[in-house]
């Protein structure tokens, strides 16, 4: 056992001699929350509408105004004639064009169609139609209240943004952020620091102590899983005190949680290092296959519902997606083990099978 | 020159000779490309919804009927009970709960308005506010259509058909212009493709000085007469040959998979990413001179990449981000390199739409060149 202290007590030293290493997977963390908190923003704002209105009176100013009041429009050109249009367009100074038929109040007073034009800049696509949502919104609201006024039928839909009211970006990002730095610190940590032993010649001292296999993986590991718990807390007290994101549920089931979680990507962590000799390889596999991946496929930023059906099989074998789920119940939510149970299952076995697979290719290497 | 290339073709052989690095820089670009294009989207298909229909009567079916019948939502349960929706919702399994209150059908007839109840499961945000929006919808659509129907029938209500009265109709139309599909897929592989590359690029020039440092080896190439220019062009220079053989090579699976358009020139496109590289991979190189391990290299490269990223407008628009972080992703060469390609192949851009931020990734490429090769030392501390 006192062979197993003294490689705690290494893997420690490595770790805190190692001062850059430790100030950017500190710090990392912090300036990633503000990030997300304050540059991240998936609605729209500000666009820059112009209203092609070739025959101006009261209603088409009215809607025009509708359009003004709100946040998400700026109404930076009012037109006689689309002519213009594909020039603003080309060169962005408009993201939007609203266009109106000829002759559009009279032939709305007359109860013949009138023609409403939304032309959106949809060169990207997923910007261009909740563009286009706003604007067809807009116009929806314009015409229920005419409607109305001539006797019509209103079906007003009360909405209620449930567990994110205001939808606070902070709030959707936070528990997803929690997923992607363990991922990274602990996965990636593991995989380096093992591979450096290997690529270093360290291991083979490693391996002629009277250290068993699975006390060396111990060992080198309990460092990482504390420097990760502390980033989570960290990034929670964070979240908490500068963006008031809520913790509806309980700190010590998401604690606890996020241990587990800890342990599934520090297993991950060991089986790119059993099947790889030089840190280079455990890097890029370790970064690049979990880095993009974390961040598209855990449901973090884009819902996992809108995908094709291949995608949404593999997201469910990506660790983050089930922690994602785990991590907004507990904070969002404030559900409890009774809702989240099936998630902390499949984590648990994940976890399992990785230590097992991890441990099985460590000991082949070692006959080999 | 020649000292330039030897050195390259070490790094070649390295790179070659290493089957685990060659086969992952080879295969996880493009493996990662196919897949992740086709994850970014925020386009709502079948939000499962619960329906909770206390009215029971023709016009609140009729609703449900339409929500059922527009492809947006799919309807995963329906019972009159409140707290059955609500534990559906906590459960997460639903995404929309629909909610019809008792009389809905009485005030639509008596008082032409009536209405209805939505929560909508907010904690996947953007997605959210499409739901509401696809449902907002959907509800105007029905009352347009009903309203020349609705009429007292022998005291109690029903839906008749009857004549219909002068209802304003507006008829909206949309079109989406540079992409009328609205095929996301047109946008995000150039930018995923640019995004895989550059993290490659970075992390292979990141680590590689460090290792050099941390084998030892980096001694024997101080002691060469090499110079420091020719030692971080030497280095730079294989890995320049490999992004530009894996962005072309991936604009071509781009193009044959998913049909992403070509508007633009090729060439005027390949011209920039032989700019950009130089760019990315310069700030691979500072990171080597600057660590002194692999371990650090790869955090620091991490740390950086997250910023690329995240300040790239590929997932989530510039527009929107306040003013100072705008002012900041200036100088992210990702986000300019995104625009570029994004405007080329997409909008068929020509080189005077382009000029201002090539221009500025020149600038970029010059600078961290510059001060890799200051940074770097040929004499040990």
């Amino acid at each position: 056992m006192s062979a197993f202290t003294g490689l705690l007590r290494k893997e420690s030293l490595h770790i805190l001699r190692d001062r850059r290493t430790l100030f950017v997977v500190i710090f990392m963390p912090i300036l990633q929350v503000i990030l997300f908190g304050y540059a991240i923003r998936t609605d729209i704002s500000g666009i820059r509408l112009a209203f092609v209105d070739p025959s101006p009176d009261a209603t088409t100013i009215e809607l025009r105004n509708r359009f003004a009041a709100t946040d998400a429009f700026r109404l930076s050109r009012v037109l006689p004639n689309s002519g213009p249009l594909d020039q603003l367009f080309a060169s962005g100074a408009i993201q939007e064009a609203v266009v109106l038929d000829n002759d559009f109040a009279n032939r709305l007073a007359r109860g013949l169609p009138a023609r409403v034009l939304v032309v959106a800049d949809a060169s990207e696509p997923n910007s261009g139609s909740a563009m286009e949502s706003y604007a067809v919104a807009v116009i929806q609201g314009f015409q229920r209240d005419l409607a109305a006024r001539a006797g019509g039928v209103q079906i007003v839909a009360e909405a209620r943004m449930r567990f994110n009211p205001t939808r606070a970006s902070s709030n959707l990002f936070v528990p997803g952020l929690i997923a992607f730095v363990l991922t990274i610190i602990s996965a990636l940590m593991t995989a380096i620091s093992l591979t450096r032993e290997k690529e270093t010649g360290t291991m083979e001292i490693l391996l002629v102590s009277p250290l068993k296999p699975l006390e060396i993986i111990v060992g080198k590991v309990l460092a990482y899983v504390v420097i990760g718990f502390v980033s989570v807390l960290l990034v929670v007290a964070e979240a908490r005190l500068v963006f008031a994101v809520p913790l509806r549920g309980s700190l010590l089931l998401l604690l606890g949680e996020g241990l587990l979680y800890i342990l599934t990507s520090l297993s991950l962590g060991i089986l790119i290092s059993s099947r790889t000799s030089s840190q280079r390889v455990a890097m890029i596999g370790a970064l690049a296959g979990t880095m993009l991946p974390t961040i598209l496929l855990s449901g973090f930023i884009f819902p996992i519902e809108s995908m094709p059906w291949p995608l949404r099989a593999i997201s469910n074998i990506v660790p983050a997606k089930w922690f994602v789920i785990i991590a907004r119940g507990i904070m969002l939510k404030g559900v409890g083990l009774d809702y989240l149970w099936q998630e902390t299952v499949i984590l648990l076995v994940m976890t399992i099978v990785l230590v097992a697979a991890a441990t099985r290719s460590f000991r082949i290497r070692l006959a080999a | 020159m020649r000292r330039i290339l030897v050195l390259a073709w070490t790094e070649v052989l390295h790179v070659v000779r290493d089957r685990a690095t060659l086969a992952q820089v080879l295969l996880i670009p493009f493996v990662q490309l196919l897949i992740l294009a086709n994850a970014a989207t925020f386009e709502i298909r079948d939000t499962p919804t619960y329906v909770v229909d206390q009215d029971h009567t023709n016009a609140s079916r009729g609703l449900v009927t339409r929500f059922a019948a527009s492809g947006n939502f799919g309807i995963v349960g329906a019972s009159p009970s409140a707290d059955a929706a609500n534990e559906r919702l906590l459960a997460g399994d639903v995404t929309m709960v629909l909610t019809i209150p008792r009389d809905f059908e009485r005030d639509l007839v008596r008082n032409h308005a009536a209405t209805v109840q939505l929560v909508v499961n907010a904690e996947k945000g953007m997605a959210a506010g499409i739901v509401q929006f696809y449902a907002s919808r959907i509800l105007s659509r029905y009352a347009e259509e009903i309203s020349p129907t609705l009429r007292p029938l022998n005291g109690s209500v029903a839906l008749v058909p009857g004549p219909r009265r002068g209802v304003p109709q507006l008829d909206v139309r949309t079109r989406a212009w540079y992409n009328p599909t609205l095929d996301y897929r047109h946008y995000m592989v150039p930018g995923i493709l640019v995004a895989l590359v550059t993290l490659i690029g970075t992390l292979l020039t990141a680590q590689n000085i460090a290792r050099e440092k941390e084998l030892g080896t980096l001694e024997q190439l101080n002691v060469t007469p090499i110079t420091r220019g020719q030692f971080i062009a030497g280095k730079l220079l294989p890995f320049w040959v490999l992004g530009m053989f894996e962005l072309a090579a991936g604009l071509l699976l781009g193009r044959v998979v998913f049909s992403v358009p070509v508007l633009g020139s090729p060439l005027l496109l390949f011209a920039v990413s032989a700019v950009y590289l130089v760019a990315a991979l310069g700030v691979g190189l500072w990171i080597s001179t600057i660590v002194e391990t692999q371990q650090q290299a790869m955090f620091v490269t991490f740390f950086i990449m997250m910023i690329y990223l995240l300040m790239s407008g590929l997932f989530t628009p510039i527009d929107s981000m306040p003013h100072w972080v705008q002012v900041v992703a200036e100088l992210n060469p990702v986000r300019h390199f995104v625009a570029i390609s994004r405007a080329v192949l997409v909008k068929g851009a020509t080189f005077p739409e382009i000029q201002r931020p090539f221009f500025i990734l020149v600038a970029f490429a010059v600078v961290v060149f510059s001060l890799a090769v200051r940074q770097y030392s040929k004499r040990t501390a």
